[in-house]
């Protein structure tokens, strides 16, 4: 890499100073003399000042800038070229080493853009465009902005480490506290309330306070920074669940008949006997519902602004007690003994999603605070975390030892499971990753049996709650480090509380817009759109927009008439169509429907198809060479010249590619194709489709004794060949026969459309 | 385990546990500490009830573990009764990091809870605190030695400082410290639009445009005309003849003038202010000083020019000392002169306005009762081009900041803005008013224009758009027959025929006086976001919303009807001719009759 000299270290000794005496300084209003090598000084320094004063000559800071974004790849973000560096030098002749406006890494500018650059603009009329690519700009420079208030943030997220390659998950908590300074120490601690037996909690949303409330009847609420009680009441009646409204001011505690809602003080405020026998409740703090889970299997949300039941839904799946929220888009998701776990809005009576998640019946749920993943644990012991972002496949699976209960995800996507009495946190590859089930995080074990938990937000602090009481972990990386102001303010003073909570109440969002993509409400309503269009045509009887037919002028001389021009245009189109009917080769059935199968089933050592000499260039209808390509895609291989790529196939292992084409109208059922993890490379789908086509060519006029509708002589003139079905099967496992239907392999059911 | 990634490993915080037993291999499990606060309640002779959240929280009055690499912990508190108990008190320096913690960590337990004893005494908790608990039977491949670590680990914890979040004084200002992260600020444009229909369900709730009415005409007033260099200068010419000289800032009269006999047809000013003209009916031009006389002087115009015929109306040039007036021709003036250097005429029929283009300043534009508008040039003699129309176009007026746009006021109930360059099609037709448009003008950005209506409303329309923006009417407006708009584009004068001049603002909810930076950082928000989600049915429908008085509302459901009527019998003949022989003849080019060169 090329490295520029720094600003003012760039003159070398020696050989300058014998220009200098020959060369007369040079005033800064002078032109300045292009000097011939890289490296060289500008001109004869008269001293050493203004040696260090000195400008880089324009082809040096042109090197310096280049090399400055080589160096750091991921800085590549320049929102203004500056195209001429010697613009910008100052009277003084002094050259800004850093020219333009500093670099923003391109990822945080990517975390502020809400606009998708890949996806192009829609078909418009040209001012709407230009309004658009407008409105584009200016979104990439807010986030550009943004991305530089970035530099602003206080705070950095917490960590652990081990000693060089040492298990984290072997550091217990008082190693931590030990070696934490004392603030964050004190925010070990734990409740040993043995005697009401097991603990639900709850952390307000700035993550100052604290509620808990027992089995038997004991609800406390605190702040547990300051470790000031607020209120402690024994309600004689079972607590099923705890929870803050949207501030601390506010508790709802699902008793055992009815839901009721206390105050700080611990003064009951409410008793909503329409919720009855709630199992489990959740706060959506935007919506200002809280929605409760029932023995009785409903799913009801309150509005806890006005007092009123928004929507009780029937979810038909018995009794309800694993519930979560989407903090991303609101949506709920409820656990369901039969596996599945639902994603319910207020504005449906039937459920947005559906996933069956597992074997046995859901025993926990949670969702990440960015709305990707998704974490349940079942009772057939499997932990999956699925993804949300609209496949719904699981993309981890770990089956624990016993199953966990309880799970929950932290604001920088740690994941905690509460098994028994062993809490372990597993965690990702930074904030925007899944958590990896390979190796916990931390683990942790409790004086009895996890009932609760939760992270605390803007804390490094797992609160759970358990049969012994309240333990409050220390799990360094779990918070968000840098809160804003406006939106949850742990410091808030009581003024500053209730002007949030006017706001937040004016712009309550209201319920019937939680649907999976909080997103939607931005984009063009396409529907109604197209509906309106359509009744203004049948209300005028025509079409105000509709554009006229072209109509050719009538030039009767010059080849340049529109109409021969699109009668051109024409005949080119059609050679177009006659180019890709070619693939219709003689011979081949033309009916059959197209399904070449590849079974990733079989991993086996070969990496190639054998395949002779390069077969005679087929001719097609059209009279053009039967693709060349082929042969001109083979590439060498191991095995030698005969040997078709064939690990190039199988790209992805796992994926199912769906490649709907019109070439090859042949079938062949099963093709075993030797799988190879390591392989990573993904192939053009178009050579994927010649090279297999090519094979199946050749199997058919091997095997075409089999399907009565190929006669071999029409094959095709390529005569390949191959083995014989049982030695291809046997040896090489590449192809292992033909049928003109798409049957799924029978090893392993993928069947690979191509 | 890649966690944290190497780039968040800073060395910053890397604690070195300290040597000694807590890292030994014989370091037992922590005895619970659990008799602590029960013997600390021994010690105080009396036994007290303690509520299990006081109580536990006991467990931190004792002095934690302290990031101290060098000195000796007291970690080693666990064991088989083989502890220290000489529990070193934390560095003053440590106890000042103390964020958030229990301030007092020496306060003996007994004192504070027996202080606050409520209805549940549920008897005494457990403290363990820091306890440690080895297990490795969970994970099979987790498989670790029983012997304890002697090895150092890395560890940062959030750990803020309350002073950088917390004000000092209360005299300060609350800190508010910010991030962007979109993923703290969820449901982002769900919010943004419940914001955007507050800011438009607030904008009609302060839609006050009523500012004040000058009274003191005893007739109706005719015309109106601004002061080019004083805001708050206004003239206006009624019905009697009588002139008027109002001050806005004070809403009074400051001068009357008795101009002519008969109406006061045009008024106009001088560019430099200084003076101004008027034509009535008793046909004369008269040009009047701004200043009123002096003590004991004559009221008396400077100049009067005795014309043939009856003047209609009168326009000043922008730069020079010309003027023109229209009546049965169109008369250039030098103010010098009393004949006209220029008479410029088309057709026969008597011309009721002339307006100089206030930017290429030698053109005009007049329109005339025979259904046409009329430029003209004024260094050639003869009229450039004309356009005929439906009906006969009241007034024009020229965009302020476009050369070649003016926008007529017609008697179909519409305006036209037409483009001087290509008079076959009016860029747009501006259709609200459900009479006769009497007056147009535009606002100084050229961006808007204000018109008068027979209707007893004025309506405000954007350039571009066919549909008003905003409609002015009160229960005591008649006819309104003149209309401007005031050159800090902020208010909008209209005169009508209760003889009475009425002050509007041009945007109905906008606060008057001076705004603080947070005023109108807010109100630049809200109007983006209105901006932004304008076109949502919703808001759209809130914004939209005027009350209209009964006359137009019902007006309007009538023309309605009659509209959709026309235009049905146009489908209908369209449907059942042959195709294309009706043509299809769009609403612009409907009301264009012809253009004459």
């Amino acid at each position: 890499m090329e490295t520029a000299p720094k600003p003012g270290k760039d003159v070398p000794p020696k050989k300058d100073k014998l220009q200098t005496k020959r060369k007369k300084p040079r005033r800064y209003w002078e032109e300045e003399t292009v000097p011939t090598t890289a490296g060289a000084s500008p001109g004869p320094p008269r001293n050493k000042k203004n040696r260090e004063l000195r400008p880089q000559r324009p082809k040096n800071a042109y090197i310096l800038k280049k090399s400055r974004i080589s160096k750091k790849p991921q800085v590549p973000k320049k929102p203004r070229e500056w195209k001429n560096p010697e613009s910008q030098r100052g009277l003084s002749g002094a050259q800004d080493p850093f020219p333009g406006p500093a670099p923003v890494p391109v990822e945080v500018v990517q975390k502020f853009c809400r606009i998708d650059k890949s996806r192009k603009l829609p078909h418009s009329k040209a001012k709407t465009r230009s309004r658009l690519e407008v409105a584009e700009a200016e979104e990439e420079e807010t986030s550009i902005k943004a991305a530089r208030s970035e530099l602003l943030l206080a705070e950095e997220p917490g960590f652990l480490e081990g000693e060089d390659g040492e298990d984290t998950a072997k550091i217990c908590q008082a190693d931590i506290v030990e070696a934490v300074d004392i603030a964050s120490a004190a925010k070990h601690f734990d409740l040993n309330l043995r005697q009401f037996g097991p603990y639900r909690l709850n952390y307000s949303r700035t993550g100052r306070h604290l509620a808990f409330g027992g089995r038997r009847g004991h609800v406390a609420a605190l702040d547990w920074v300051t470790k000031k009680l607020m209120c402690e009441i024994n309600v004689m009646e079972a607590v099923r669940d705890i929870r803050f409204l949207h501030s601390e001011a506010l508790l709802a505690v699902a008793q055992n008949r009815w839901l009721h809602i206390y105050d700080n003080q611990g003064i009951e405020l409410h008793c909503i006997r329409r919720c009855d026998r709630v199992t489990r409740l959740e706060f959506l703090p935007f919506h200002f519902l809280l929605a409760t889970a029932s023995e009785t299997g409903f799913l009801t949300y309150l509005d806890v602004s006005v007092g009123k039941i928004v929507a009780a839904l029937n979810a038909r799946a018995g009794r309800l007690d694993v519930m979560s929220q989407n903090p991303y888009n609101a949506v709920i998701h409820l656990g369901h003994s039969n596996g599945t776990a639902s994603l319910w809005s207020p504005a449906m009576k039937e459920p947005l999603a559906k996933i069956l998640c597992h074997r046995g019946g859901v025993r926990a749920v949670a969702v990440d605070s960015t709305g990707t993943y998704m974490a349940t644990s079942g009772l057939d012991h499997q932990l999956k975390i699925f993804d949300l972002r609209g496949t719904y496949q699981p993309l981890s699976t770990r089956t624990l030892p016993h199953g966990a209960g309880h799970l929950a995800f932290s604001q920088r996507g740690l994941l905690v499971a509460g098994m028994g009495d062993v809490v372990n946190i597993w965690a990702g590859q930074g904030k925007a990753s899944p958590p990896s089930l390979e190796q916990p995080y931390l683990t942790h074990r409790l004086s009895g049996p996890v009932h609760g938990l939760q992270f605390c937000p803007f804390e490094d602090v797992l609160g759970v709650g358990h049969t012994g009481g309240i333990t409050s972990m220390l799990v360094p990386g779990a918070g968000e480090p840098n809160f804003d102001g406006l939106e949850s303010n742990p410091y808030r003073s009581r003024k500053q509380r209730q002007e949030w909570e006017v706001k937040a109440l004016l712009e309550k969002v209201p319920a019937e817009l939680i649907c999976l993509d909080p997103r939607a409400l931005a984009e063009v309503d396409v529907i109604s759109l197209e509906q309106g269009k359509k009744e203004q045509i049948e209300r005028l009887g025509y079409d105000p927009q509709a554009k006229a037919p072209f109509q050719p002028k009538p030039k009767q001389k010059g080849r340049s008439s529109t109409a021969s021009l699109v009668k051109r245009k024409r005949k080119v189109m059609d050679e177009e169509h006659r180019v890709n009917e070619h693939w219709h080769g003689p011979g081949l059935p033309q009916a059959a429907p197209s399904c070449l199968c590849l079974c990733p089933c079989q991993p086996a050592t070969s990496h190639s198809v054998p395949v002779s000499s390069p077969s005679p260039v087929p001719r097609t209808r059209s009279g053009r060479a039967f693709s060349s390509s082929i042969i001109r895609r083979r590439r060498p291989s191991p095995r030698g010249p005969g040997h078709l790529p064939w690990t190039d196939l199988c790209a992805e292992p796992d994926s199912r590619v769906a490649w709907e084409q019109s070439l090859p109208k042949i079938t062949c059922r099963e093709m075993s194709v030797p799988w190879n993890k390591e392989v990573g490379a993904v192939w053009p789908l178009p050579q994927l489709g010649v090279d297999s086509c090519l094979l199946g060519w050749v199997g058919i006029k091997e095997e075409s004794d089999f399907l009565d509708n190929v006669s071999g002589s029409s094959c095709g003139p390529v005569p390949l060949p191959l083995a014989k079905h049982e030695a291809i099967l046997g040896s090489e496992g590449s192809v292992s026969c033909l049928y003109p239907h798409p049957i799924p392999c029978g090893c392993c059911g993928l069947s690979f459309a191509f | 385990m890649q966690w944290p990634p190497p780039w968040r490993r800073s060395p910053l915080v890397s604690a070195t546990p300290p040597p000694g037993p807590t890292r030994g291999l014989l370091c037992p499990r922590r005895v619970s500490e659990a008799g602590d606060s029960s013997t600390e309640g021994a010690r105080t002779g009396h036994r007290h009830y303690v509520t299990p959240a006081e109580s536990a929280m006991e467990g931190r009055s004792q002095p934690l573990p302290s990031l101290r690499p060098a000195s000796p912990t007291n970690a080693p508190a666990h064991g088989r009764g083989s502890d220290c108990t000489a529990k070193e008190p934390p560095l003053a320096n440590v106890c000042r990091q103390n964020y958030g913690a229990a301030q007092d960590p020496v306060e003996p337990a007994g004192r504070r809870s027996a202080s606050h004893v409520t209805g549940s005494s549920l008897g005494k908790a457990e403290v363990a605190c820091g306890r440690r608990w080895r297990w490795a039977e969970l994970l099979a491949d987790t498989s670790w030695s029983p012997a304890g670590r002697a090895t150092e680990m890395k560890v940062k914890m959030l750990s803020r400082n309350p002073d950088n979040y917390v004000r000092e004084t209360k005299l300060d200002l609350q800190r508010v410290p910010r991030n962007y992260d979109p993923a703290l600020h969820p449901f982002e444009v769900p919010r943004e639009y419940i914001r955007a229909l507050n800011a438009t369900k607030l904008e009609r709730v302060f839609a006050k445009p009523f500012l004040a009415s000058l009274d003191g005409h005893r007739d109706g007033v005719n015309c109106l005309a601004k002061h080019p260099e004083k805001l708050a200068t206004v003239l206006s010419g009624a019905c009697d003849g009588e002139v008027r000289i109002w001050n806005l800032t004070q809403r009074n009269c400051i001068r009357t003038i008795q101009a002519h006999e008969g109406f006061v047809r045009g008024i106009c000013t001088r560019f430099c202010g200084t003076s101004f003209f008027t034509v009535g009916d008793d046909k004369t031009v008269k040009q009047w000083k701004m200043d009123g006389p002096g003590y004991g002087d004559e009221e008396e115009p400077l100049h009067t020019i005795l014309g043939k015929t009856v003047y209609t109306g009168i326009d000043h040039h922008w730069k020079e000392a010309v003027f023109a007036t229209c009546g049965q021709q169109v008369d250039i003036w030098d103010e010098q002169r009393t004949n006209p250097i220029c008479s410029m005429t088309w057709g026969f029929d008597s011309i009721s306005s002339v307006k100089f283009n206030p930017i290429e300043t030698f053109l005009l534009g007049s329109c005339a009762s025979d259904r046409n508008i009329v430029l003209y040039d004024m260094r050639q003699a003869t009229p450039l081009k004309k356009v005929i129309l439906d009906m006969r176009t009241n007034t024009i007026c020229w965009n302020p900041m476009e050369a070649f746009i003016f926008t007529a006021a017609n008697e179909d109930y519409n305006l036209y803005t037409f483009d001087m360059r290509a008079l076959d099609t009016p860029v747009m037709v501006h259709m609200d008013h459900v009479s006769a448009v009497l007056d147009v003008d535009y606002s100084p950005t050229g961006k808007e224009f204000v018109s008068a209506s027979f209707d007893k409303s004025i309506r405000i329309f954007p350039v571009d758009k066919s549909r008003s923006r905003e409609v002015y009417h009160t229960k005591r407006m008649q006819h309104v027959i003149c209309v401007k708009w005031t050159s800090d584009s902020k208010y909008i004068m209209c005169g009508s025929d209760e003889m009475n001049i009425r002050l509007w603002k041009a945007n109905a909810s906008e606060k008057l006086g001076v705004l603080t930076s947070r005023e109108k950082a807010a109100k630049d928000y809200n109007q983006k976001l209105k901006e932004k989600f304008q076109h949502y049915p919703h808001i759209k429908r809130i914004a939209r919303h005027r009350h209209l008085p009964k006359s137009i509302y019902s007006q309007i459901q009538e023309q309605r009807i009659m509209k959709e009527a026309r235009r049905r019998k146009e489908v209908n003949r369209i449907k059942h001719s042959k195709p294309g022989s009706v043509p299809l003849v769009s609403e612009k080019k409907k009301h264009v009759v012809a253009v004459v060169k």
